[in-house]
């Protein structure tokens, strides 16, 4: 029980534990908003990447795509396993906005809007047609006219403060879309006589997938304007990838096993066929290593951040040990008195990991209050910064983000506050270790006072 | 003198402190022995191992020769026991295995800590009470050393009752919730003999207990120690000063590291 007493006296009397409280405290302040925010940004990014892909991709890197889908889209649309299924066509293209003279570099991405809403996050994407998805190519200024939804940085200037300006309907805008068709070979489709496919569509929405390269850089078109526009719509006709949404409760991984299955015995169906060639290159992907180029940079930012508040926290332990080793150092005669009256030396080394684990407990808890109202307000604070300062955390003009994440995880907390305290603990340890080698004698004498 | 009486016996206790470079011997064959009941006064010049010879005969430190026996038993065997229960301790930290290992271990040897707890009660010269326990908490420490956190909520009771009874035996009682701090160094030292007796033990220590007080206040330390010495209480006290080792029944004489006569 003295332990325990005394612990809480150290704590509540001796002024230069406040520093280790505070020590703690500000660290753990630190690491709960930098891991609550790097945590947010990095499950954003990758449920942004999840909603773009879906959860399986049955696909081709190459630009010549692959023929005999339908048959494949069949059967995977007999499967209980499968929520939805959206054939893609993916290319690359030049854009040129009607009555100007100039042309810029994007992607095309041909679909069905309700199949691929069915199979991806699309239709959330959408801004005029989010509850409409069906009518995602018609504008909405003349439904008969082709339309083409546009990655919102094509559509609509961004401010730097993450906002858009919209519009209550799309402008007017025609868009000529210029492609180079390809055969099954990989050659040019019309080399001889007209070597691109341009076609015109107008901006009938625009999708904001929170992706900066997906907004600034694709264009959507209708499945089979753009499987023309790229030379896949001939008698046998080509995609580039089938997109595959699983219903509730399939695990990713087994559902992306079962889809390779049946494309090996698909493409082992196929072998026979004149274009079976193509289906060498198509491979079958989870949404993870489908854009694992992407997510593995973000996800190795997080482990650098992590290694840095690793740092961080070596430097708490070194505070909290220069702080016992001089609360020690002044409470010896202590350690002398309660020898004298029977106290082991285990039970001394349990008085300083109990206070130690006290100043680690009260400074993580101060910490992560502080921590979780900050992050309350961290977008007011950002706010007030940027209408005050014009200071950013993140520039909205460069990054793709809206609102700083701010929800706490209670695994993530827990784990901060456990590091606090073993942090104190390996702190305490080694003048602890100090103070049972100390003689009860030698912290008795006269000069010891 | 009798042999069963005998509560504590000391043979030729050598000790040496390294200082500096050289080597200085403190006590070179010290034989002593104390029986139940007595209050003995060591005295000595300043440095002749008073102190050093306090400290062996209470368990704080080691002889480097020679052997303390109280009521018989062998302090080295009992160090040597704890050191067991420690390492076992350390090594096994949990579990059945080593509970049986350190109780065994107590078993065979002793414990040295609850020797020091139970058995042996130190006075010290300059009271050392723990400043940020109150009068009553200083008291009671030494039956809240002997228990676990349980064990204090059932003995709580007993140990404030026992607590306070000694503090108002030495006047004490409107005191209990001060700070050493507030007191004067003769309440101070009151709180200490308190603190000393809580666990009854068998034998008080003193080590020069009036040396920090002026004579009026040391003479009501000393009037308290020969009370509890008329009541039973065996005390073997340190001192520097002739007229204070004639309240002892006994005076032992240290010097040059032996007792003369």
């Amino acid at each position: 029980m003295y332990k325990l007493i005394l612990a809480m006296r150290y704590l509540l009397k001796r002024r230069i534990t406040y520093f280790a409280v505070l020590a703690v405290a500000l660290c753990v302040f630190i690491v709960v908003i930098v891991m609550t925010v790097m945590t947010g940004l990095v499950r954003d990014f990758k449920q942004k990447n999840h909603d773009f892909a879906g959860d399986c991709i049955v696909g081709s890197e190459s630009l010549v795509g692959f023929a005999y889908y339908e048959d494949f889209v069949k059967e995977l649309e007999q499967n209980q396993f499968i929520e939805g299924v959206s054939e893609v066509i993916k290319s690359y293209a030049l854009l040129s906005p009607q009555g100007r003279d100039v042309s810029r570099g994007v992607e095309i991405i041909g679909i069905d809007p309700v199949r691929h809403s069915r199979a991806t996050g699309f239709g959330r994407t959408l801004y005029y047609r989010k509850n409409n998805v069906e009518k995602a190519f018609a504008p909405s200024y003349d439904p008969n006219l082709l339309g083409c939804v546009l990655g919102i940085d094509l559509a609509l200037d961004r401010h730097a403060d993450s906002g858009y300006s919209y519009y209550d309907s799309p402008v007017r805008l025609g868009l000529a879309i210029t492609c180079f068709p390809l055969t099954a070979r990989g050659a040019l489709a019309g080399a001889a006589t007209a070597p691109v496919n341009t076609k015109t569509f107008y901006y009938s929405d625009h999708s904001h997938s929170g992706l900066a390269r997906v907004d600034d850089s694709v264009v959507y078109l209708p499945f089979d304007q753009a499987q023309a526009l790229c030379g896949m719509a001939g008698a046998t006709k080509r995609i580039n990838a089938i997109h595959v949404k699983f219903k509730g409760g399939v695990e990713l991984q087994a559902g992306c096993d079962r889809i390779r299955r049946l494309w090996q015995e698909f493409k082992a169906d196929k072998s026979g066929e004149s274009q079976a060639y193509l289906l060498d290159t198509v491979t079958v992907q989870s949404w993870k290593v489908y854009r694992r180029t992407l997510i593995a940079a973000m996800e190795k930012e997080q482990t650098m951040m992590g290694v840095m508040f690793g740092f961080v926290g070596i430097v708490t332990v070194f505070i909290v040990l220069v702080v016992f080793y001089m609360l020690i150092s002044h409470k010896s005669k202590d350690i002398g008195v309660l020898r004298s009256i029977g106290a082991s030396k285990v039970d001394i080394i349990e008085l300083f990991a109990g206070f130690a684990f006290m100043v680690g407990g009260l400074g993580a808890l101060v910490g992560v209050l502080g921590g979780w109202q900050f992050l309350l307000k961290i977008n007011k604070i950002e706010d007030w910064l940027f209408e005050n300062f014009g200071y950013q955390v993140w520039d909205r003009t460069m990054f793709a983000i809206g609102d700083i994440p701010n929800e706490v995880s209670p695994k993530v907390l827990a784990a901060i506050v456990v590091a606090a305290i073993a942090a104190c603990l390996i702190g305490a340890l080694v003048p602890s270790w100090q103070a049972i080698r100390l003689k009860p004698t030698e912290t008795l004498q006269v000069n010891q006072l | 003198m009798s042999k069963d009486n005998l509560i504590l016996q000391a043979k030729g206790l050598e000790k040496s402190y390294k200082m500096g470079a050289t080597r200085v011997e403190v006590l070179k064959g010290v034989n002593l022995d104390v029986q139940k009941g007595e209050f003995v006064a060591i005295i000595g010049a300043s440095g002749s191992g008073k102190s050093t010879l306090l400290h062996i005969l209470g368990a704080l430190d080691r002889p480097d020769k020679g052997t303390v026996c109280f009521e018989g038993r062998d302090l080295n065997r009992m160090f040597a026991g704890t050191k067991i229960r420690t390492w076992i301790s350390w090594t096994l930290m949990f579990g059945l295995l080593s509970k049986i290992l350190r109780t065994g271990a107590k078993e065979l040897h002793g414990d040295i800590n609850e020797f020091r707890n139970k058995m042996v009660g130190f006075v010290f010269q300059f009271y050392h009470l723990l400043d940020e326990l109150n009068v009553l908490e200083n008291t009671t420490l030494p039956a809240m050393a002997s228990r676990s956190i349980f064990g204090w909520f059932g003995a709580r009771k007993w140990a404030n009752s026992r607590a306070e009874e000694l503090l108002n035996q030495f006047a004490l009682g409107e005191r209990i919730k001060h700070k050493p701090y507030q007191l004067s160094g003769g309440e101070r030292q009151r709180v200490a003999i308190a603190r000393a007796l809580m666990n009854e033990p068998r034998l008080l220590l003193a080590d020069e207990p009036t040396g920090n007080l002026d004579s009026a206040t040391g003479s009501g330390i000393l009037d308290v120690l020969e009370k509890l010495n008329e009541a039973g209480q065996t005390i073997v006290m340190v001192t520097h000063d002739d007229r204070i080792a004639r309240r002892a029944g006994r005076v032992i004489t240290l010097a040059d590291g032996r007792i003369n006569g």
